[in-house]
């Protein structure tokens, strides 16, 4: 039977644990499991983990934990893992106004998908999205899940700038842009809420192993949501779930 | 209150302390100082905490007014500071500063960054952590930017103790040299099994030199091409600074203080933490071999240099340059200004 793990070197202060070579929920969950058992292990000399698709990359301090410690730590979490990689996840509820000023490449996917833009909607937020990884800039959810039928090549050529907030799709990846910046994902709408805010005390929203849903609002909502989250008293739809990625 | 005016600000200057832990996993780069040697040393002299912010200057180093008495320290390459357009300060020793004073930075002669630590440091905001400066990410550091012409930094307003920090200085064998060819140490991994033996051989077999392309992100290298067994491609995977970087043109890219946490190339080495310094001051056209060690020996190096940090600390209770002279000597009829540091082992 191939090993479920193996430890490799990512330098003299970090490694890499990686597991199956593949991006699956199943695969993803152990990575989610065992940075959750590493910071509830609070092992002296581990100064952080970057969770990924189908590694962790965990960061340490070989004057307080040398590489042998380290490796034996790891050994042992692993073998309470089974009992670790299923368990709850949050889902983060997602306003987003649709279509319009904001999601002015609705139509575009819509017209190469053969639907209308409100079946565009429809299928977008109809299902829950893993949050695999966060990466690329601060606070930027690679996300996996979307339904193929709306999956639609990038821009041909790219904006110069994306709003922060703006909800898009490349190919058959759908994301959210958690600062303004370059870009050339098909923009379809816009949400209110901020995925990066370093005036906040935690300047990232999103977690790596949990799920997006994205709603449906009217430009009403956008508003009020908008001035509630200026005003810092926008609070998150977070729902439970238990079990994923079977 | 105290601060820093800037006159010039040189090529590229920005505020860095020793990174941004803690929120990679969150998508947020670590930033922090290129060279963190020199950085630690310069903040060590000035009786500063090592991590405290202080300016980086590339290349090309800046000018800059003081509005009150302190005392600094520069350390990293040599961009020839002068003190009021007169005299010629000399780098890894404590300088003493009075209100009104100037510093002005040339081109650096070895070396590609130098570091301008305040006794006090800056008084800045932190966000996650640190007071680095991520330009990309427009946050930390002064106004998430580099410096420019008329900015005012605040710096803190402390006391500095004369007494303790005058006359401080780092002996001359434990100052780095900064080489045009270095010798750079790695560990293999973790993609290495995604390379032909052939790939892995040119790699450290093969000098590759600095592209035009170099900044705080990352420094492309030009040299052998280096071959993969299928394809440059991975499912994307954390970063850490050192990580070498191998796309498709089989070119490679040293991935360094203002790196992505997670990327999709092949990673088929990293430079030991103990040997980044010697690339944060490398410029284009500078020339690097690779050579492989082991865990064993990368945690070795990395001790002995935690030791050598220590000595240094030791050594400012034992040793002190008095007040610099600087004499007029007469020979043969031709006047020579000499500047005498004594050191004097009375601490």
């Amino acid at each position: 039977m191939e090993k479920l793990f193996k430890i490799k070197f990512a330098g003299d202060k970090a490694i890499s644990v990686e597991f199956k070579n593949e991006i699956s929920e199943e695969t993803n969950n152990y990575v989610a499991a065992l940075r959750n058992l590493i910071e509830d292990s609070k092992t002296i000399g581990i100064e952080e983990c970057i969770p990924t698709y189908r590694a962790l990359t965990i960061c340490y301090n070989p004057i307080e934990l040398t590489y042998e410690k380290l490796e034996e730590k790891i050994n042992e979490l692993m073998g309470d893992i089974e009992s670790f990689s299923n368990t709850e996840s949050k889902v983060y509820v997602i306003p987003v106004y649709y279509g319009g000023e904001f999601g002015p490449d609705i139509e575009n996917v819509a017209k190469q998908n053969n639907l209308t833009k409100k079946e565009v909607v429809k299928i977008h937020t109809g299902v829950d999205y893993r949050i695999y990884m966060l990466g690329f800039t601060p606070g930027f959810p690679y996300l996996g899940g979307m339904d193929e039928t709306i999956s639609t090549p990038r821009l041909v050529k790219p904006r110069i700038k994306v709003n922060a907030g703006s909800v898009g799709i490349a190919g058959s990846q759908t994301g959210i842009y958690p600062i303004d910046s370059p870009g050339g994902w098909q923009i379809i709408g816009r949400t209110p809420v901020k995925l990066f805010d370093i005036d906040n005390e935690e300047p990232v929203l999103l977690n790596a192993g949990n799920y997006i849903r994205f709603k449906s609002i009217d430009y009403k909502t956008y508003e009020r949501i908008l001035k509630e989250v200026n005003s810092n008293t926008f609070n998150i739809e977070i729902k439970k779930t238990t079990k994923r990625g079977e | 209150m105290a601060s820093i005016k800037v006159i010039n600000p040189g090529m590229y200057t920005t505020i860095q302390d020793l990174g941004r832990t803690g929120y990679q996993e969150y998508g947020v780069t670590v930033s922090g100082s290129m060279d963190q040697f020199a950085h630690r040393i310069a903040n060590l002299l000035v009786g500063n905490n090592q991590n405290e912010a202080l300016l980086e200057m590339t290349i090309m180093g800046g000018s800059f007014i003081f509005n009150s008495d302190t005392f600094i320290s520069i350390t990293g390459a040599d961009m020839k500071p002068m003190l009021n357009n007169s005299i010629r300060l000399d780098l890894w020793r404590t300088i003493k500063i009075q209100k009104g004073d100037i510093i002005t930075f040339g081109a650096a002669k070895n070396g590609c960054r130098s570091y301008l630590s305040i006794a006090g440091g800056f008084e800045l905001p932190t966000i996650m952590n640190s007071k680095s400066t991520y330009v990309r990410g427009k946050f930390g550091g002064f106004k998430g930017r580099a410096l420019k012409k008329d900015d005012e930094i605040l710096l803190n307003n402390d006391i500095c103790n004369e007494e303790e920090l005058s006359g401080r200085f780092i002996d001359l064998k434990t100052v780095p040299k900064y080489n045009n060819k270095v010798n750079i140490r790695v560990i293999l991994g973790p993609q290495d099994d995604e390379f032909s033996e052939e790939g892995i051989f040119d790699f450290l077999n093969n000098p590759y030199k600095v592209s035009s392309e170099f900044d705080r992100m990352g420094y492309r290298l030009e040299g052998t091409e280096i071959k993969h067994l299928k394809t440059a491609d991975i499912i994307s995977d954390g970063i850490v600074k050192g990580a070498i970087q191998i796309p498709g043109k089989g070119q490679p890219i040293i991935m360094l203080a203002d790196c992505q946490t997670t990327g999709g190339y092949t990673k088929i080495a990293h430079v030991i933490s103990s040997d980044l310094w010697k690339i944060a001051q490398l410029k284009p056209n500078d020339e690097i071999s690779f050579i492989k060690v082991d865990i064993k020996n990368a945690h070795e190096i990395l001790k002995e240099q935690e030791e050598i940090i220590n000595k240094i600390i030791k050594g400012f209770d034992k040793q002190r340059l008095k007040v610099e002279k600087n004499l007029k000597i007469a020979i043969n009829n031709k006047t020579f200004i000499v500047k005498v540091n004594e050191i004097s082992e009375t601490y």
